[in-house]
């Protein structure tokens, strides 16, 4: 994973609120067997819409994806993530995501911020205002601040477990951290009842 | 103090705790499909890494496997190529898979219980959010990612912070044609669809005890759908009846020391949840979503909600939203919603009691003049039973299409799919814009409402049907 410590960049303001995963990325996406190609399926359905903000060229290249609250609802499908980070975003804000949405983002090094609803309001001005404005997601000071040309910008604090902000800043591999506890894992294994279930026998 | 339900499987599956880190949990059971394994196994070969428990992993095809011409090559290239690289995959490594064709190809959260694999007081994980299905046992069962499927297949352990616990209470009991799927529809309606963020879910109470195991699956099962990690009820004498004999379940001596265990496994009198919620069967009747999220929900007997009557902004926003997208308007009876289609089947309502029950709607009746009705068992087991008792020939008798097991149009990830505009009363799960079919409108429904809909061809329960034409014993075939 790549590690994360602060990113900058231009913000869109994604006024939905309970953006399921479907909507990020739509099933027939899934047959895919990479984790990469998935950027022309972001938002699949609303981008036909010459209207939806993805779509306004004031927006392009933007980071930085805020969003309403419950981000990442149903599906577990980390395709999700791969298509926001293939299409270019390095953090997504949000007063609320659906929980393994967040968890496959952080292994994935997509940053997700949870700041208050009044915060996410203020940063949709922001960004609707001044598409130029920059957002700064600062995980190292775990603080989010954004530069208005003609206002008084903002700045947020916001919380991240200290486990996964220490892994997200060095880039860390879960799986090679986990098997550091192998001896942990035989001795439980050697201790499992026999009654559990097996798929196949030995 | 005493713990909960969950608590006590959590705990007993802790591998290592440690100041700071997440807790290191054991995994008693993966289940694997198509759709979010390729990568994980490409992980693996990447770091030369092995499956760690090959005893603990099974895999089925479920996600785009066709449901006509089985025995055919797919016809979606794409499709094709990912049930292919599954298949090399469980070769190459080793994996137990049930393909297309297997009599026990299934969808995976049909096919793990059936076989006696889900079990109290066990961990289960999948790539699928609705692997809270399995919590009807009293496992510890939630979806995870494609990165985590890659962890457990290397560590059989993930490392995960614990959930906070909220009891979800039904006291009372169902009225007569209230079902598992209206219940769990109306829960979600009341918390919302990120009430249950953070938490695991236990159902209790009068109503959930007296739930057979595959109605406690349809309310685990949609869990998820409120946002929840996972979803549980404690098991008992209908979850030991249920395993009893089953394919995996434990033998002898075993069993004996299995049901011993399974029997701790009940919240504790003393035990404090950190949120609950009361329901009140009695108050329940037949439920139907009229939105674009399985929150957006109400009585059949109700009406289109009126956006402007939502306090909070962003939920007004939402239902607007929602009715632009299902072309409804505010006020509009919700039996007034005319359908063109009615699927019956997924994880949620692919059983053979949910297929016995839209057939004893269906027998002697007919689905009306343009409506197309799909039945998709959840496993071919499922089906080979459903034939046995005959379901088959009712279902094909009044007018419905019966086909072969898979997730099919609760997703459309194969070719059963709403076209642009076509509104569908659906058994599954998820009501989401595009979900069976892009500009396709679901309503989810319990498959009695969506059989009484199938016959009068718009949004029904079984008591609207006036029982013209009903008994009326109906040729095969017929339409």
């Amino acid at each position: 994973m790549e590690a994360f410590t602060t990113h900058t960049g231009r913000a869109v303001p994604l006024r939905r609120s309970n953006v399921d995963t479907d909507q990020i990325i739509p099933a027939h996406w899934l047959k895919k067997v990479t984790r990469d190609g998935f950027e022309d399926g972001l938002f699949e359905a609303w981008r036909k819409d010459p209207e939806f903000v993805l779509n306004q060229p004031r927006y392009a290249g933007a980071t930085v994806l805020v969003a309403g609250p419950d981000f990442g609802t149903g599906s577990s499908r980390e395709h999700a993530v791969w298509a926001l980070q293939n299409y270019g975003f390095k953090a997504v804000i949000s007063s609320r995501f659906a929980d393994i949405f967040r968890g496959n983002s952080l292994k994935n090094g997509l940053l997700t911020v949870v700041l208050d609803q009044p915060v996410v309001d203020a940063l949709w001005e922001i960004a609707e205002s001044d598409p130029e404005a920059e957002i700064t997601v600062d995980l190292e000071a775990r603080q989010v601040r954004a530069a208005a040309a003609d206002g008084p910008g903002l700045t947020a604090d916001f919380e991240l477990d200290e486990n996964a902000r220490w892994r997200l800043l060095n880039g860390l591999d879960d799986i090679s951290l986990t098997l550091q506890n192998e001896a942990e894992i035989a001795a439980y294994e050697a201790a499992r009842p026999s009654f559990k279930p097996r798929t196949i026998t030995a | 103090m005493g713990r909960t339900l969950a608590e006590k499987v959590w705990d007993d599956h802790v591998v290592r705790r440690a100041e700071g880190e997440p807790d290191l949990l054991f995994i008693d059971l993966h289940l694997l499909h198509e759709v979010t394994s390729p990568q994980a196994f490409d992980g693996l070969r990447k770091s030369g890494r092995q499956v760690r428990r090959l005893d603990l992993t099974i895999a089925t095809e479920d996600h785009n496997t066709p449901t006509l011409d089985i025995d055919k090559p797919i016809a979606d290239p794409v499709s094709r190529v990912q049930l292919e690289t599954l298949r090399k995959n469980c070769a190459d490594f080793g994996v137990r898979l049930h393909p297309l064709g297997d009599v026990e190809q299934g969808v995976v959260h049909v096919v793990g219980p059936q076989l006696g694999l889900t079990q109290p007081g066990t961990t289960v994980v999948c790539g699928d959010s609705h692997t809270s299905t399995h919590g009807a046992f009293g496992a510890l069962a939630f979806g995870i990612g494609t990165s985590q499927v890659e962890h457990v297949l290397a560590t059989q352990t993930l490392p995960l912070a614990r959930p906070r616990t909220m009891a979800i209470t039904v006291g009372g009991e169902l009225p007569d044609g209230v079902t598992a799927k209206d219940l769990i529809l109306a829960v979600i309606a009341r918390i919302g669809t990120g009430g249950g963020q953070g938490y695991i879910l236990e159902y209790r109470g009068q109503a959930i005890e007296k739930l057979s195991m595959e109605a406690r699956m349809t309310i685990c099962n949609m869990s998820i759908e409120a946002g929840a990690r996972a979803g549980m009820i404690a098991p008992d004498e209908t979850t030991f009846a249920y395993l009893k004999d089953r394919d995996h379940a434990p033998r002898g001596e075993d069993w004996d020391a299995a049901v011993a265990y399974w029997k701790t496994l009940r919240t504790d009198d003393d035990a404090v949840f950190d949120a609950e919620v009361f329901i009140d069967a009695t108050e329940l009747a037949p439920f139907v979503t009229w939105g674009t999220n399985p929150g957006q929900g109400a009585p059949l007997s109700s009406h289109v909600p009126d956006p402007a009557s939502y306090e909070d902004a962003s939920e007004r926003h939402a239902a607007e939203k929602a009715l632009e997208y299902m072309g409804l308007t505010a006020g509009q009876a919700l039996r007034d919603i005319s359908v063109d289609t009615v699927f019956v089947g997924s994880c949620t309502n692919g059983r053979i009691e949910d297929l016995r029950s839209a057939a004893s709607i269906l027998d002697g009746r007919k689905v009306a003049d343009g409506v197309r009705m799909l039945v998709v068992p959840g496993s071919v087991r499922v089906a080979l039973q459903a034939v046995e008792e005959g379901l088959d020939k009712v279902f094909t008798g009044a007018g419905a299409e019966w086909r072969h097991a898979g997730c099919s149009m609760c997703l459309g990830m194969n070719p059963d799919q709403l076209a642009p505009g076509e509104r569908s009363a659906s058994t599954s799960n998820r009501n989401f814009e595009g979900r069976q079919g892009k500009g396709g409108r679901t309503h989810l429904v319990s498959p009695q409402v969506a059989a009484a809909t199938a016959v009068l061809g718009r949004l029904a329960s079984p008591a609207d049907l006036s029982d013209a034409g009903a008994g009326a014993p109906t040729p095969a075939g017929a339409r």
